[in-house]
């Protein structure tokens, strides 16, 4: 069989093409894969700026010491103790006020109400909408809302207008924190519940389970890894920011421990603003910043991975002893 | 016999269907079908992939309307208790109702804690009793022998044979009346699989079996009685030796010489 002479050609013509697109296709790949690296090697080496900065600074002034003792002489000496013990604190309370609501949120939401509905429509675009207001704004809604509603209203019917919960504290901080936690929990745990195997509910409910005993039975634990992993999420966001606790709670300094819910606290990230900002001796107060902030560091660090280990941990546990 | 007016077979029925249909968003799955499931034997529910089958399983025991837009129209009784209908609570029909699905699904628990779930959430509390109906349940499965040193063991780590087996003694567990069955077998090996026929014939002797197969052979071992499902619709049923030796309908004569499906 012979071909004709144009079919030749044009097959000619054709190879001639292909290779050409072959090699432009392989010119593409080798600027992609530069620039890639270039982007790469960018943010690794902002992170080592940061890093290096941080650790050459602040190990140096990072001592059990730094850890156990109360800042003295106009922050110029001592440790940051009260900062960590009034963060623990916070974030306890925060976690305890927004945990649960977020994990009901997300179970009514997956479980109970249709998907469909209008007001479920609402609550998921409401909880979106929560995720993206800046933090300085629940700052406002907190002092707004808990400090000048809430505890100004508690103060007039419980301490006959004494001043008690009419002012920032610990309970407003932690408050406005879980708020803005919210949004992290209530995401974190739909997605878990999300992926609990259809096959597991309906093995539950074909023993004469009823919808309730399913969720609490089945579905949460099996999405316990994922609400979990949310809540260290929770917290270490809750850790770091400074906005939200600025009017509502946070101290420049404080002499004593809080001690009650109505009592202001200070926070390693509060800190770290007023010692940036607001310190009369900047030099002196330097290396404590620093150190500071390699707290905040380390801590919200060892909390990711906290929250990685657990994730993995718990998933092995729940997809087969054998795997 | 045909699907036309209900099929009648000799002893008293357990599960009476009338113009049990299902809707999906609507649209018609399966039905209007009327047939009588007899107490204590095996019935099988063949036909091609799609025909309604599965479905027409789950509407037994009310699993359908845990799907949206999951529509049921038509009546089912058991023992003359009607299963559909204002005030009768889903939960107390799937007590009295079990089921074995395709895929094992044991909870990632412990083998024990897997058997004893439904006693658990039905209000069970007696550590002795609860241990006594474990047992027994895994015996009826066939399973006590392999897992009795292990009862503790997560139920994951168990084989597929065995952990259908595992879903099979959960089930028992209750003391259901009927079990409806799923393919239980079609993601098993051979062997596995002759594990549950055998188990299958066992259990006919105190419960009401219902059992989906896409496999006529199987029918054909396990089965007292069948129901030949096409196009959504009961073609025909009756006893199992009359389907399988001479049907009353061509279609279902094409499907089971294998002519399609």
């Amino acid at each position: 069989m012979t071909a004709a002479p144009g079919a030749v050609r044009d097959r000619a013509a054709l190879a001639q093409t292909t290779a050409s697109r072959t090699r432009r296709n392989s010119v593409a790949d080798s600027v992609m894969a530069v620039a890639s690296g270039a982007a790469l090697l960018i943010v690794l080496s902002i992170l080592a700026v940061i890093l290096f900065d941080v650790i050459r600074n602040g190990l140096p002034r990072l001592t059990i010491g730094f850890l156990s003792e109360a800042p003295r002489n106009g922050m110029t000496e001592g440790g940051i103790f009260p900062a960590i013990i009034g963060m623990l604190e916070m974030v306890i309370l925060m976690t305890l006020a927004g945990v649960p609501v977020g994990v009901a949120t997300a179970i009514y939401l997956h479980e109970y109400a249709s998907p469909v509905s209008p007001v479920t429509r609402a609550i998921r675009i409401a909880v979106a909408n929560l995720a993206g207001v800046p933090s300085i704004v629940f700052g406002l809604f907190g002092l707004g809302f808990f400090v000048q509603f809430l505890g100004a209203g508690i103060d007039k019917v419980f301490f006959h207008g004494e001043k008690v919960f009419g002012q920032p504290a610990l309970i407003w901080a932690a408050l406005t924190m879980a708020v803005l936690t919210l949004p992290v929990v209530i995401v974190a745990t739909e997605e878990a519940l999300r992926a609990v195997p259809r096959e597991l509910r309906e093995a539950s409910l074909a023993l004469g389970a009823t919808r309730f005993q399913t969720v609490l039975h089945v579905a949460v634990p099996q999405a316990s890894p994922g609400i979990l992993t949310g809540t260290i999420l929770a917290v270490s966001r809750g850790a770091g920011e400074v906005a939200p606790i600025l009017f509502t709670g946070a101290a420049y300094f404080l002499p004593q421990l809080p001690k009650h819910l109505s009592s202001q606290f200070m926070s390693p990230s509060y800190h770290v603003y007023v010692l940036s900002t607001q310190s009369p001796d900047v030099d002196a107060t330097q290396p404590i910043l620093y150190a500071t902030v390699l707290v905040l560091l380390l801590l919200t660090f060892a909390l990711n991975v906290a929250a990685v280990v657990v994730r993995s941990r718990m998933r092995r546990r729940y997809t087969g002893a054998t795997a | 016999m045909s699907a036309n007016g209900a099929a009648k077979v000799e002893p008293a029925p357990k599960l009476i269907v009338r113009d049990l249909a299902v809707f999906y968003d609507g649209k018609k799955a399966v039905g209007p079908v009327s047939l009588d499931i007899v107490g204590q034997h095996v019935t099988a529910l063949i036909g091609p992939s799609g025909c309604g089958k599965s479905t027409f399983l789950r509407s037994l025991n009310r699993m359908n309307e845990l799907i949206a837009g999951c529509r049921v129209e038509g009546t089912v009784r058991l023992d003359g208790d009607p299963i559909y209908g204002p005030g009768i609570d889903p939960v107390a029909v799937r007590r009295r109702i079990g089921m074995v699905f395709q895929r094992s699904n044991p909870f990632p628990k412990s083998i024990q804690e897997n058997v004893a779930y439904g006693l658990r959430i039905g209000g069970v509390k007696d550590a002795h009793e609860i241990a006594g109906r474990v047992e027994l349940a895994l015996t009826q499965a066939a399973l006590w022998e392999e897992v009795r040193d292990r009862l503790n063991d997560s139920a994951l780590g168990l084989s597929g044979g065995q952990q259908q087996r595992l879903c099979i003694a959960r089930a028992l567990a209750v003391e259901p009346e009927v079990l409806l069955m799923d393919e239980p077998a079609s993601a098993l090996d051979p062997i596995a699989t002759a594990h549950i026929e055998e188990l299958i014939n066992e259990l006919s002797a105190n419960y009401t079996v219902v059992i989906v197969t896409h496999n006529m052979q199987q029918a054909a071992r396990v089965a007292d009685y069948t129901a030949f499902f096409y196009l959504g619709e009961l073609v025909e049923f009756d006893r199992t030796d009359v389907i399988f030796t001479k049907p009353s309908n061509s279609r279902t004569e094409d499907y089971i010489t294998g002519r399609f499906g």
